[in-house]
């Protein structure tokens, strides 16, 4: 089975163009596809095969609207462990099976595990950071924001 | 979430798009049939919460590596704490930073204040994008560091339990 960061698919030009369209938001008219694809000259059923095939091999990751869960009174933290090289699937395994795990990173450190956690409730992400302990027996160490300077999750496909 | 004025059809619909909008040619539609209520009662509701800030946008996210951003380097600095605000916000303006935060450090082991997300076509890329941040930091910075990811193991993003 292939890594989740290796995409199955060969993006085109349509393909890219979809991708820089759609990250700029999306209408909420009754046929939002057809407008979409009428803006970039192509069919709706051509749009829609093409998002099925882009989150099928995982180009995208997701497609639909992206919950600020801070404005419903939740966290979002990011946090990092230390994990010896054996014990690394094992532990990967534990946190990415709790809910409350959004995104999970491997990075080349001797902080190697770095995951978001989104929890419904401020207090969520003190259960969430105990739980992990508990379950991998690792230190959780964690890096909540103080301050937000900028964040714009789009990025162009050249 | 009462306190900041979602009910339970907010909930509800955010539980039933949380993993993705319906590919189907009347998504709303489809939503209001699952959720019992009208087209219209979907669309004024995801109005109404990317007015508020609840949804940042309805979009599409792409994997980084699939658009041939292959280096991909959560770059650290340890910035002055008197200068670290106005440093970010000039950070964070660079084109090329898709996220910059300033966090807590962890010493001793951690002593990084200000978080820059940088991405790349390559790793020779991604090191002269670090060099124009170090130059905009200056003597303010007094040690930095990048951790390239080399695997997603998970992104799905936020997921309310069902109940």
């Amino acid at each position: 089975m292939p890594e989740p960061s290796e995409p199955t698919r060969q993006v085109d030009a349509t393909d890219k163009r979809i991708i820089n369209t759609l990250q700029d938001g999306f209408p909420l008219g009754d046929e939002p596809y057809r407008e979409v694809a009428e803006r970039l000259g192509i069919s709706e059923e051509d749009l829609l095969a093409r998002l099925h095939a882009m989150l099928e091999s995982r180009v995208l990751t997701r497609f639909g609207p992206m919950f600020q869960v801070e404005r419903m009174g939740g966290a979002f933290v990011l946090a990092a462990m230390r994990i010896p090289e054996a014990d690394f699937e094992r532990v990967a395994a534990l946190v990415n099976g709790l809910p409350e795990v959004a995104h999970n990173y491997r990075r080349e450190h001797a902080f190697n595990m770095w995951f978001v956690l989104a929890t419904e409730t401020r207090a969520g992400i003190a259960a969430a950071i105990d739980d992990i302990t508990r379950l991998t027996g690792y230190a959780v160490h964690a890096f909540p924001k103080e301050r937000e300077y900028f964040v714009e999750m789009k990025l162009d496909a050249a | 979430m009462s306190d900041v004025g979602l009910d339970d059809l907010d909930r509800r619909l955010i539980v039933a798009t949380q993993a993705g909008l319906p590919l189907v040619s009347r998504p709303y539609h489809l939503l209001g049939e699952q959720l019992g209520v009208a087209a219209a009662d979907v669309q004024a509701r995801l109005q109404r919460m990317l007015e508020g800030g609840q949804i940042r946008r309805i979009g599409a996210v792409p994997n980084h590596y699939a658009i041939g951003y292959t280096a991909n380097g959560m770059s650290v600095w340890d910035v002055a704490d008197e200068h670290v605000d106005a440093l970010g916000a000039t950070v964070g303006a660079l084109a090329f930073v898709t996220h910059c935060y300033r966090r807590p450090r962890s010493l001793p082991e951690w002593p990084y204040n200000l978080f820059a997300m940088v991405h790349g076509g390559g790793r020779a890329e991604v090191a002269e994008k670090l060099a124009r941040i170090a130059q905009i930091l200056g003597a303010d910075c007094r040690a930095h560091d990048v951790l390239y990811s080399t695997r997603i193991l998970k992104k799905t993003g936020l997921r309310l339990a069902k109940t």
